[in-house]
């Protein structure tokens, strides 16, 4: 009997040697005449452990990891002998890091094969649109509605409101589209899940098809993830050869085509409009609502526009699951979330809680602190848009609201965690120079406060009139905050404010810095 | 490894174009079609999309400055990539770009004046727990160190 080994190529594994060590362990294969079928998976999201590899055992899969191209010999003999190996961590399913988790929308990843639809079906793949084929829209919304999902992608606008009102807009066309624009530097759940699970996303864009009546849907993906480009093209074609897409999909009445668009690096394409806007092969111009997508979107068509995670969870929603869903999480925000811990972490990776689990349980005993070994002192919660917490805020529960209440956001769920040599008056400046180059340029708040806001922040750090330059950056985030036409502008200032409530030390010139860290 | 471009074709251009023009919002997939083939986005290929598409060449080319990943001109041989977003400054990666940046004797957004080496900024490839990382001609590369850096930089200026 041949023996059965996973190994991930997700991209953050690839990144990481998993490639080489496929090689490694192909050739060590065949110099011991063992027989070796390998399986490239996606990622589990334990990153410090990749690569992991696993070999299928009767008692489950037993995992190795991190890996090198060197160990592959030993832990190869370890696999066909099922001995000890420093290497060894266990049946892969009951690391504890895992176990920990409440695994809904990543249930598959890292464990099937993402090329395999048959793979995909039977671990309860399509068992949502089969369910979902046989209810009316209404019912299917009142799912969605029940189930309570709000936006992954950072907005948490509630999923069912936006499906209804596309649903009941009568157009000769309607659209869906999957924004997969993932920039926010400390996420990478879109990626991971596009490429260890595509299918879980075409199962929920084709439910969100026929519950709105839309024929036609796209995947907008950002070019730096060309692994998951690939991956979601050769899903679609699977899907297209097993009558998932096309026309009659599933035997039913219903058509729907899907297609993947690849972004061109523009930031300011993940907000929604600008997305739109692209996708019409035009400049990432951000769009002013009224209208909203939902009544006019895509080529002026109702549009329901989701992150990858808010269709990736909608399968188990309508495989029944709409009650199990809202049942977990904390007060207006149900679910579950995949957060992603990055950064200076020792632990970092894709963790699926409920919501309201801590901040500080989340850095400091999932992530394990920094990787650096030094204290943690700040953390980044929701990409470039979103604030700097000190450790007095670790008590803040992962929820959309708790965060807002204390003038953070939770975003698309990235945690970037910095130790004690950052500097953050210099991070403040990063926020207003990333939002400087990467402005849209349609409103004036953010085009020329996000420049004003660089000048202004390099005189603070210069030395230069101290107090005078922080009423000025304040003024400005207040400006763009209140003024601008996207959250680009409009959350550029939580970075920036959060940086100079919390960490006031850091803002001024060097020497004086030097002296409030003794 | 290093891409291989074919050289500006005007013909083959018209192909690429002719291929792509009835997508909807087919603009971008163009671009992308022809920096695939010719390494850069040549300036007579403007006004071709413009006339296919029926739109003016002012459109085009506003879209085609619009995004970053458009090239007006070739890449040195090899384009190196590096993460200049939180994650990865979190992680030491504002030393690692300061060092890449001296061994090449250029800054970012350069490239060497050989045309070996371009050294480009991107923010994120989503490697964020496995920071810093970095993209050499398209092979991705995380937990960068110094001696990471250094074999890279080295590959990069084969």
């Amino acid at each position: 009997m041949n023996f059965r080994i996973f190994i991930p190529r997700d991209a953050g594994a690839i990144a990481v040697g998993a490639d080489d060590v496929t090689l490694a362990l192909t050739q060590a294969a065949a110099s011991r005449g063992v027989a070796v079928d390998f399986v490239r998976t996606g990622s589990r999201g334990l990153y410090w452990l990749e690569p992991m590899v696993e070999v299928a055992t009767p008692r489950g899969r037993v995992a190795f990891g991190p890996m090198t191209p060197a160990d592959a010999a030993s832990v190869l003999d370890a696999m066909v002998t099922d001995g000890p190996h420093p290497l060894r961590l266990g049946i892969a399913a009951e690391i504890p890091w895992l176990r920990r988790q409440t695994r809904v929308t990543f249930a598959r990843c890292g464990v099937v094969d993402p090329r395999s639809i048959d793979d995909f079906r039977a671990r309860q793949g399509y068992k949502g649109l089969e369910r979902a084929l046989t209810l009316t829209s209404d019912e299917i919304l009142a799912d969605v509605t029940a189930s309570g999902l709000r936006g992954r992608g950072g907005a948490g606008f509630p999923t069912g409101i936006k499906w209804k009102t596309v649903a009941q807009t009568a157009a000769d066309r309607k659209y869906i589209v999957c924004n997969a624009d993932e920039g926010d530097s400390g996420t990478f759940a879109d990626r991971m899940i596009m490429e260890g699970d595509p299918f879980v996303v075409i199962e929920g864009m084709t439910i969100a098809g026929i519950t709105v009546g839309a024929t036609r849907g796209y995947i907008y993906i950002r070019s730096e993830y060309p692994h998951a480009v690939i991956a979601m093209n050769a899903a679609i074609q699977a899907a297209k050869r097993a009558g998932y897409l096309g026309e009659r999909i599933g035997g039913s009445a219903h058509h729907f085509d899907l297609e993947v668009r690849v972004g061109a690096g523009a930031y300011v394409c993940g907000e929604e409009t600008a997305l739109l806007e692209s996708l019409e092969g035009r400049r990432g111009i951000v769009r002013a609502k009224p209208p909203l997508p939902a009544h006019k979107g895509l080529f002026g068509r109702p549009t329901v526009i989701n992150n990858v995670l808010s269709f990736a969870a909608i399968p188990f929603i309508l495989a029944g699951g709409a009650k199990a869903y809202a049942g977990y999480g904390s007060d207006r925000s149900r679910g579950t979330m995949p957060i992603q811990l990055a950064g200076n972490v020792r632990h970092g990776g894709l963790f699926e809680a409920p919501f309201g689990i801590t901040l500080g349980e989340l850095v400091d005993d999932i992530g394990g602190g920094t990787l650096s070994g030094r204290p943690v002192r700040a953390v980044q919660v929701g990409g470039p848009l979103g604030a700097y917490f000190p450790r007095a805020l670790f008590d803040t529960p992962f929820d959309y609201e708790a965060f807002a209440a204390r003038d953070g956001l939770i975003g698309h769920g990235g945690i970037v965690v910095f130790d004690d040599s950052v500097d953050m008056s210099k991070q403040a400046r990063f926020a207003m120079e990333f939002c400087a180059v990467e402005s849209c340029g349609k409103c004036t708040p953010c085009r020329i406060g996000s420049t004003r806001g660089v000048e202004t922040l390099d005189r603070i750090r210069a030395g230069d009139r101290v107090a005078e330059n922080i009423g000025v950056v304040e003024d400005l985030c207040n400006t763009m905050k209140f003024g601008s036409l996207c959250a680009l502008g409009g959350f550029t200032p939580y970075p920036v404010m959060s940086a100079l409530k919390h960490f006031r030390e850091d803002f001024g010139p060097a020497p004086t810095r030097l002296e409030a860290a003794e | 490894m290093t891409a291989v471009y074919e050289p500006w074709n005007a013909a083959r251009a018209a192909e690429i174009i002719a291929e792509n023009t009835p997508l909807e919002g087919a603009t971008l997939v163009i671009l992308h079609a022809l920096q695939e083939a010719f390494g850069y986005v040549p300036e007579p290929a403007i006004p071709m999309i413009a006339s296919a598409l029926n739109l003016s060449r002012a459109e085009v080319h506003g879209v085609f400055t619009f995004y970053h990943d458009f090239r007006k001109e070739p890449a040195g041989r090899h384009v190196l990539k590096l993460c200049r977003a939180e994650a990865c400054q979190a992680a030491g990666g504002d030393a690692l770009a300061a060092r890449a940046e001296a061994r090449l004797g250029i800054s970012i957004g350069t490239t060497t004046p050989d045309g070996l080496t371009t050294l480009e900024p991107i923010y994120c490839l989503g490697l964020c727990a496995t920071a810093p990382s970095a993209m050499l001609d398209g092979r991705l590369v995380g937990r960068l160190d110094e001696a990471r850096i250094d074999a890279l930089l080295a590959e990069a200026q084969r």
